[in-house]
């Protein structure tokens, strides 16, 4: 089952790259959205995969009865998710008013920080 | 309280006083010199109870912890060598702060000034009095920080700006090689304060270290003490108010370097190479500063130039190693100390009420003002070294160290000689020039200085005329003491202002005589100087501007290098960085997984929910226009959570369902205000490459993960969770257990972090168009219309 | 977007998922939810709201600044976890009373308020920016 798991994570990063290596913008940012994904699935897997039993514990019981799925990767996933989400908006925000300014959604073209013939610095004192 | 108490607090008043100098300026304008003034005379007067002990030959350590752990303490060291210092500072200081009261009166900055000049008094005074390596570093690092900011008081000026950062980079650079240096030191003697390192002079001079210890110290020392040839700072250093010239470019900083040389003369002192690098450089730069100070008009700078002669002067006598040279050090230190700096105050004087400082532009100024023709008088007879005053003291102990027997002995004999004449010459081209002769018609029409201005200069000259005249006092107060903790063994002063007939005298009227035809023929020297540099043409100074030019071009074509400005080539590298890491490395080491096994215990129904998502990825990268994109997104993101949902994470399976619908809403709401090429054109010289990248990380991650559920599991993390979640928690959800509270903190931090993406998007939104590129631009109107 | 029937619908909808959302957040120490859910699932039915009867509607509705809640909400945990330290024990270790209110035992702790707060800076950052990009959209 990890096999099937590897060949999935490993197609979530191989799209994901595909993606953040394009110059158009918003490429990018499906990149990033699904890197995320890949890399919560990396981790979820990395933590061995339990069918079907959440960590929840019984009622009456003071600890886990049994074989359950490992709880502190989805503890660190689910804030992860929440996080990416966040992240995912401010970068598309980022993009839109970026793409409203420069009329562009070609990274090559966005050289506000670093012109392509930037000036020689100051030599004075 | 006890004496260290009062040590710490006598140590830290200097810096009180900088904290309280601006507000009692503005309360009582250039008068709060007079109370500021009282803090560094409260140190004198701390100081001065160490007297009796330190003259008996004893050393007074004390200081607190700092860092235990780390072996640093903030401790003091006190002896006649860090004494006379400390008084030095402490008393000129006094003077200084006085005198700047009436320089810089009504000048809208003078507080600041004071305040500045106080912490640098505060730096000094903790440099000369540290035990610990690491406090001495520290102020040593300090007073370069402060220097900085003083040469720089007048920052609206190009050349002033110069200065300032010039010192600051030779004299901070320095610094660095000191802190090297005493790092060697600690290596190899394995103590960290200077009391303790006195007695490990015979390790240190063994040692294949020694070298390299000593070329890093002498690299301290040597650029904060101006030797050539980095002496080219301190001239330029002159661009700073008056009254910091006089303070820190001749009284004190600049012989932070000859104090330092001085202090570890015990431990890397007496052995070939000291003896042979301290008279060369020193003797060098004897000999070029003298010659420089001829060839200049203006008051200051021919000051300035006499004082980097005198203080080669002093590295001269600190490394000649013959009896009498230390004494004379330590006698010329203090009288240098005392005429500088009267004179750098009577230059200030002179420019303060005739407008200018130019030599070849004043003259017959005596009638005008008596009382500074006095003082400036006094100071040219000791810095002419003329009896009754120190600096004659100072100069016939200076020749009864140079016996004119062996050939060393008679050329730095020669040396001396030379340089002492044309300090003479440059003296009373100060102090005697401006004052005589027929009256010059100055941009002011001069007037007597006020008592602000006068005060300073005249106690430092009475000083040299009384510590002359009470010489046996001052021997046992301050030159013995001070020329034993030089030496590091017992030394005995004896010189008076009466003069014994005999060589020194002898080779003393040779010097004054010299000095008079040099100070007749100034004019013809000057021209004649002037010619030789002309041909020249290149000095360290100008060294200095290619040297920072060259490196302001280097990191500009470097960084233009690494940062190309094109995100695609970032990413690139990053991702061909990351595929050389997953696959490289299990390659070099040969731990590759084993190959997979697809096994068929993978019902038939999750297959299809991973089919799902590979669909929805390849359509993300397919779409042809911009809906299609956003529903592809959302496929693959819902097929995650199915997956989650089936292997027992319903928590996720939730969060990320309603993440994916919210991604999408957002998703479309800001799509619809791009107009986006429908798909992704790249052509395919850059589709292989893109591919290949993103196929060899992709690949790489899958042999990872492979790699990883290969080997046996750790899980006693999660055991622990199990365990504890419901029994100390109070939680049955033990996903839900570990966010909020076993690794509640961990969420409180994310939960900022989601806060503060939410503040960013709403001021991105709110932003008005146009003003990104002004904020870019660096415009700082940018915020005003945005 | 803006039918007849979604218009009318639109506000019970929200309020049952608003209800719903405090639910999951309740329960969600002892069965699966919480905090991070229970806000998503606020956010969503807030941009439902949204969508169908404008943003306007929304903001009147939920009366504070969305980021104000948010502030509210980081405020809130961090108070649960300085409670603790006011109880001289390190900072955020969970703190439990069980006051009985009305003859019912009901668990009160720290890591309630802690997860409350969790809730309202979901709700409150991730609504200010959905609403901010629907107010753009609409323009």
């Amino acid at each position: 089952m990890e096999a099937w798991f590897a060949l999935l994570v490993g197609t979530f990063f191989t799209v994901a790259i595909y993606l953040l290596l394009s110059k158009s913008i918003i490429r990018v940012l499906l990149g990033v959205a699904i890197l995320g994904n890949g890399v919560n699935l990396l981790i979820f897997t990395g933590g061995r995969l339990t069918r079907g039993v959440p960590p929840v514990i019984q009622e009456g019981a003071d600890t886990l009865a049994g074989p359950a799925a490992n709880a502190l990767p989805q503890a660190l996933i689910l804030t992860a998710i929440v996080i990416s989400f966040s992240f995912f908006a401010f970068l598309l925000v980022l993009a839109w008013r970026a793409y409203e300014d420069l009329s562009t959604d070609n990274t090559d073209e966005m050289r506000v920080a670093e012109p392509e013939e930037e000036p020689a610095p100051p030599l004075g004192y | 309280m006890d004496v260290a108490a009062l040590t710490l607090l006598a140590l830290s008043l200097p810096f009180v006083g900088a904290l309280v100098a601006p507000l009692l300026t503005r309360l009582l304008g250039q008068n709060a010199a007079w109370i500021l003034a009282l803090f560094p005379a409260a140190i004198v007067l701390h100081f001065m109870r160490f007297w009796p002990e330190v003259s008996r030959g004893e050393v007074v350590t004390g200081g607190y912890e700092w860092i235990p752990s780390f072996n640093v303490s903030f401790s003091w060291l006190i002896d006649g060598l860090s004494l006379t210092f400390v008084l030095l500072i402490a008393g000129i200081g006094t003077l200084i702060v006085l005198y700047s009261g009436g320089y810089l009166k009504g000048h809208p900055q003078q507080g600041r000034f004071f305040s500045f000049i106080l912490m640098f008094m505060g730096s000094m005074l903790g440099l000369v009095v540290s035990d610990s390596f690491l406090m001495l570093f520290v102020f040593w690092e300090l007073t370069s920080i402060t220097s900085f900011l003083l040469i720089g008081f007048d920052h609206s000026r190009e050349a002033a700006r110069r200065a300032a950062l010039q010192a600051l980079v030779v004299t901070g650079g320095g610094g660095l090689l000191l802190l090297a240096g005493l790092l060697v030191i600690w290596n190899v003697t394995g103590v960290t304060q200077l009391s303790l390192l006195m007695s490990f002079g015979p390790e240190m001079r063994a040692s294949p270290f020694y070298l390299a210890a000593l070329l890093l110290v002498l690299g301290g020392a040597f650029t904060k003490s101006a030797q050539f040839p980095f002496h080219f700072w301190l001239p330029n250093a002159m661009e700073a108010p008056t009254p910091v010239s006089a303070y820190l470019h001749s009284a004190t900083m600049v012989k932070a370097g000859v104090y330092l040389l001085m202090r570890l003369n015990p431990v890397l002192g007496g052995t070939p190479e000291w003896q042979m690098l301290l008279p060369l450089f020193g003797g060098a730069t004897l000999i070029i500063g003298a010659v420089l100070a001829c060839r200049q008009t203006d008051l200051k700078l021919m000051l300035a130039y006499t004082t980097m002669a005198s203080l080669g002067l002093l590295v001269m006598l600190t490394g000649l190693g013959f009896p009498h040279a230390i004494e004379a050090a330590a006698l010329y230190l203090v009288a240098h100390s005392l005429f500088k700096g009267a004179l750098f105050m009577v230059a200030g004087i002179i420019d303060h009420e005739t407008g200018t400082r130019d030599v070849t532009k004043l003259g017959g100024l005596r009638s005008a003002m008596p009382l500074t023709f006095v003082i400036a008088l006094a100071a040219a007879f000791s810095m002419g070294g003329l009896p009754p005053f120190f600096g004659f003291l100072a100069k016939e102990e200076i020749y009864y160290a140079l016996p004119s027997l062996d050939r060393r002995a008679m050329v730095f004999a020669a040396l001396a000689i030379l340089g002492n004449a044309l300090m003479f010459a440059v003296a009373f081209a100060v102090a005697l020039k401006p004052f005589i002769g027929a009256k010059v018609e100055t941009p002011k029409s001069a007037h007597e200085a006020p008592l602000l201005l006068w005060l300073g200069p005249a106690l430092l000259a009475a000083k040299g005329l009384s510590a002359a005249l009470l010489s046996n006092l001052t021997h046992e107060l301050v030159s013995t003491p001070m020329a034993t903790a030089i030496a590091g063994e017992p030394r005995k002063i004896t010189i008076s202002a009466i003069p014994d007939i005999g060589m020194p005298l002898v080779l003393s009227f040779a010097t004054i005589a010299l000095g008079i035809v040099c100070y007749l023929n100034l004019t013809r020297l000057r021209a004649f100087i002037a010619t030789v540099l002309a041909d020249i043409g290149w000095g360290p100074d100008r060294g200095f501007d290619q040297f920072m030019r060259g490196l302001v071009r280097f990191s500009a074509a470097l960084t233009r290098r690494l940062q190309s400005g094109r995100l695609d080539v970032y990413m690139t590298v990053t991702f061909v960085l990351v595929a050389a890491v997953l696959l490289g490395a299990p390659l070099y080491y040969g731990e590759l997984p084993r190959a997979p096994f697809f096994a068929g215990d993978v019902p038939l129904h999750e297959l299809a929910i991973m089919a799902i998502a590979v669909i929805g990825l390849f359509a993300v990268v397919l779409a042809a226009d911009r809906l299609t994109a956003i529903v592809s997104l959302g496929i693959q993101g819902f097929a995650v959570a199915v997956i989650f949902l089936l292997y027992g994470a319903p928590d996720l399976a939730f969060t990320q369902f309603m993440i994916e619908t919210l991604s999408v809403v957002v998703l479309a709401l800001v799509m619809t205000r791009l107009r986006l090429s429908p798909s992704d054109h790249r052509p395919l010289a850059q589709t292989v490459p893109d591919l290949t990248i993103a196929l060899a990380c992709g690949i790489g991650f899958g042999l990872m993960l492979l790699k990883v559920t290969g080997v046996p599991f750790d899980a006693s993390l999660t055991d622990f969770f199990n365990h504890y979640s419901k029994t100390i928690a109070h939680g049955a959800n033990v996903v839900n257990v570990i966010i909020v509270d076993f690794r509640g903190t961990d969420t409180l931090g994310e939960i900022a972090v989601v806060m503060v993406t939410g503040l960013a998007i709403l001021s991105l939104v709110r932003l008005r168009a146009g003003s990104l590129r002004r904020i870019a631009d660096n415009d700082p109107d940018a915020e005003g219309r945005a | 977007m803006r039918s007849v029937i979604f218009r009318a619908v639109a506000p019970f909808l929200t309020s049952l998922m608003v209800l719903f959302s405090i639910f999951v957040l309740l329960r969600g120490h002892n069965e699966p939810g919480g905090g991070f859910i229970g806000g998503l699932i606020a956010v969503s039915a807030l941009a439902i709201y949204g969508i169908a009867c404008g943003v306007e509607t929304v903001r009147r509705a939920i009366y504070f600044h969305p980021m104000a809640i948010a502030g509210a909400g980081l405020f809130a945990a961090t108070i649960a976890g300085l409670i603790s330290i006011a109880a001289r024990v390190p900072f955020m270790t969970g703190l439990w009373i069980y006051p009985s209110l009305l003859g019912v035992e009901v668990p009160l702790s720290t890591v309630t308020l802690f997860d409350c707060g969790v809730y309202l800076v979901v709700v409150g950052a991730i609504s200010s920016i959905a609403l901010s990009l629907e107010e753009r959209g609409g323009e």
